[in-house]
């Protein structure tokens, strides 16, 4: 697809609502550096959502959706929970159909789309809550990664259930009180960025969302690795403010404070030989393209 | 977009040649073949121009998922894998199908049960999946044996569900399949059962189309839902959005959904009619004793009238060729001179029976046997000795104590 195909005609323009107008006069479809900064200048590919006030879900959302390298020709795949509130409010084609069932689906997507369309850059992106990636998906979790599907999955770890109410999942942490989990969580956090390196993904990492050009940066190599290569995995931090007791503002400090080199979201990643390389050719690349920009602006201005 | 136009007479990568359904299936010449039904079901893909397939080995199904990975390694098949589990593999045909595939698979027993919640959902999402069902035992203890029980679970999914007597039913009808499921006003998924062993291990004649020919590929734009590609406008476009606030707005979408699922089987009636001539077969609709049954019970039933016959008992039959749509004018019509109704069935519960007695008229006419499940076999003495102790005439005892 391109921003060509989303035009409306002209006499059906004004019965348009405003938001499909806006996507069709300054979204970012098709534009190569798009990134977190066009957020305030361009049309987001996301609009209004009903999760909490605060929640810093909606921020990676933002980020995620800004940062795709390629949405024009990207489907999503989503799991029930929080970010299905928000699905229905993306700009990118997107698929909901069971829990846990997300990388399932993300398998026969991204096969019938390289079916129907060889040659052509079709990118699938799975992005679900850790209920339906650790818990009761896990099994599809890692047999996608086994078989090296090449599709990007993103986990928004909040570390329970949220949308049921906040029960005790994989990911919560060691002795956190919560429903389903009265004595204190009886096990540790699933330690699944290390399972998703020995599983076969290619590019793995772990981080909280507290900075959008972060998120940038680890978006755009996972969906490049995976188009290339085989699997990615990507773990966020998204704290539910609701459910450990903080207030609407307190979410981006939560994720700072968790993100300290001693806390359980230190900055981690693992990245396979093959995908070093690719990662180091898009990076001269990106290089040339800007020095040749540059070099452009400057005949310009002179 | 990609290319709609018709593609009819022109070559797939293999040389056949994309064929008119209606001439394919009526008018091409058919050869005769001695075939295994699994090796039907691999010789009917491989006119199918599926897209995607995707296998899990359990019994009796195994042979023909394993067979249709053979087609793909020979480029009929445009993907193949296997899944790790049926729900996992009923997940994975619904990608491929939300991404515009025709998506073919294979499945029995406790896998359907497992792959369950997938069933609804596929529905639902109007994905035109076919699904081959090769029935066997569901209850524990274990058994690999046929046993139909596993169909009357699917009778509310909102799929199609067909149930075929012989190898020949499944080869013609895996390629109607297609063309009923993917009607814009139908798109449904279906599935199409058979018995387990019986069908899918004997060997029978089987008349195959030419080779050469094959069903024109599946067109995801005739689709009465948008394909997930980002071919199609406009983007902003979830499949299938929740709907799960608490209020009045929220329910009536839902339940006109599910009504609309439900009109899609009812409209795929008039089509199903027309590729498989009618939802049942009939003979004798003139007798008083009637044999109304599905799936290979058909067949014993027919060698019971025969026998019957012998002793002079008038006999009448109808097999019921699908279940959903449920074939109700047309089972009231050809039983309404009937004074007993028998309905022999490959299961413990009798489903079959309840959905007669559901439908007709007086359904104190129905018999709800003879029932044989856990593999047993059903010889037709057995539907004899049914229909002739309901009658007060004598007839001998399967267990041999006396009479």
């Amino acid at each position: 697809m391109s921003k060509e195909r989303i035009k409306i005609s002209e006499a059906l323009y004004d019965i348009m609502p405003s938001d499909y107008q806006d996507l069709v006069k300054s979204a970012t479809y098709g534009k190569d550096d798009r990134g977190w900064k066009d957020i305030g200048t361009s049309k987001e590919l996301i609009e209004q959502h009903s999760l909490c006030a605060g929640c810093p879900e909606s921020m990676a959302f933002r980020y995620i959706m800004a940062s795709l390298p390629n949405p024009e020709d990207t489907v999503m795949v989503g799991s029930t929970g929080c970010t299905s509130l928000v699905f229905p409010m993306v700009a990118v084609h997107n698929i909901h159909s069971l829990f846990g069932n997300q990388n399932a689906i993300a398998s026969g997507l991204k096969r019938a789309l390289s079916v129907r369309f060889p040659g052509r850059i079709k990118d699938v992106v799975v992005l679900a809550g850790d209920g339906a990636t650790v818990d009761i998906g896990l099994d599809m979790t890692l047999q996608a990664w086994f078989r090296q599907e090449k599709f990007t999955t993103i986990c928004f770890d909040n570390e329970l259930y949220a949308n049921t109410g906040g029960q005790e999942s994989g990911f919560m942490q060691k002795g956190f009180v919560a429903k389903m989990a009265p004595l204190g969580k009886q096990f540790e956090k699933v330690r699944l960025p290390e399972i998703a390196r020995e599983s076969g993904c290619h590019y793995v990492v772990q981080c909280t969302v507290s900075k959008p050009s972060l998120i940038e940066k680890v978006i755009r190599n996972a969906v490049h690795v995976a188009r290339e290569i085989g699997p990615t995995y990507l773990q966020l931090y998204t704290p539910c403010i609701l459910e450990i007791g903080k207030n609407s503002m307190e979410g981006l400090q939560e994720m700072r404070d968790s993100e300290k080199p001693t806390e359980r979201f230190a900055y981690k990643e693992f990245i396979s030989e093959p995908a070093k390389q690719l990662l180091a050719e898009l990076a001269a690349k990106e290089k040339e393209r800007k020095a040749a920009a540059k070099q452009l602006a400057g005949q310009a201005q002179a | 977009m990609a290319e709609t136009k018709s593609l009819i007479g022109t070559q797939n990568k293999k040389g056949q040649t994309y064929t008119d359904p209606w001439k394919m299936l009526n008018e091409a010449p058919r050869t005769p073949s001695f075939f295994t039904g699994s090796e039907v079901i691999k010789e009917a893909i491989r006119r199918a121009s599926c897209d995607i397939m995707i296998a899990y080995p359990i019994t009796p199904q195994s042979e023909a998922a394993a067979l249709i990975g053979e087609l793909f390694a020979e480029g009929y098949v445009g993907d193949y894998f296997r899944g790790e589990s049926e729900f996992a593999v009923m997940s994975q045909c619904a990608g491929a199908s939300f991404g515009g595939a025709r998506v073919f698979t294979t499945t029995a027993g406790p896998g359907t049960m497992r792959a369950m919640e997938n069933f609804p959902m596929w529905a639902g999402a109007r994905l035109p999946i076919q699904m081959i069902v090769t029935c066997r035992g569901i209850n524990s203890p274990l058994s690999i044996q046929p046993d139909t029980l596993e169909i009357s679970y699917l009778l509310n999914t909102g799929m199609l569900v067909w149930h075929a007597e012989t190898a020949q039913d499944f080869f013609d009808w895996i390629l109607k399949g297609f063309i009923v499921s993917e009607e814009p006003d139908v798109h449904l998924p279906l599935a199409l059962c058979c018995d387990g062993f019986f069908v899918t291990h004997t060997k029978d004649v089987v008349q195959l189309t030419p080779a050469d020919m094959c069903l024109p590929p599946y067109d995801p734009y005739r689709s009465p839902v948008p394909c997930m590609d980002m071919e199609c406008p406009p983007v902003r476009m979830m499949r299938d959005p929740f709907i799960m606030k608490s209020n009045y707005i929220s329910y009536a979408t839902h339940a006109s959904w599910q009504q609309e699922v439900w009109a899609a089987v009812e409209r795929s009636r008039k089509h199903t009619i027309h590729w498989l001539n009618g939802l049942i077969d009939t003979e004798n609709t003139d007798a008083e004793i009637m044999i109304v049954a599905s799936g290979t019970a058909v067949s014993q039933g027919r060698e019971a009238i025969r026998m019957l016959e012998d002793e002079g008992v008038r006999c009448g039959l109808v097999k019921v060729k699908t279940l959903r749509p449920w074939p109700e004018e047309e089972i009231r019509e050809a039983t309404k001179h009937a004074k007993h109704i028998f309905v022999p069935e490959f299961n413990v519960t009798g489903w079959l029976a309840k959905e007669i007695r559901a439908t007709i008229p007086d359904h104190h006419r129905v018999h709800a046997g003879p029932h044989v499940c856990g593999g047993m076999t059903m010889p037709p003495e057995i539907i004899v000795s049914e229909i002739k102790t309901a009658l007060g005439m004598k007839t001998f005892s399967l267990a041999g104590r006396g009479s």
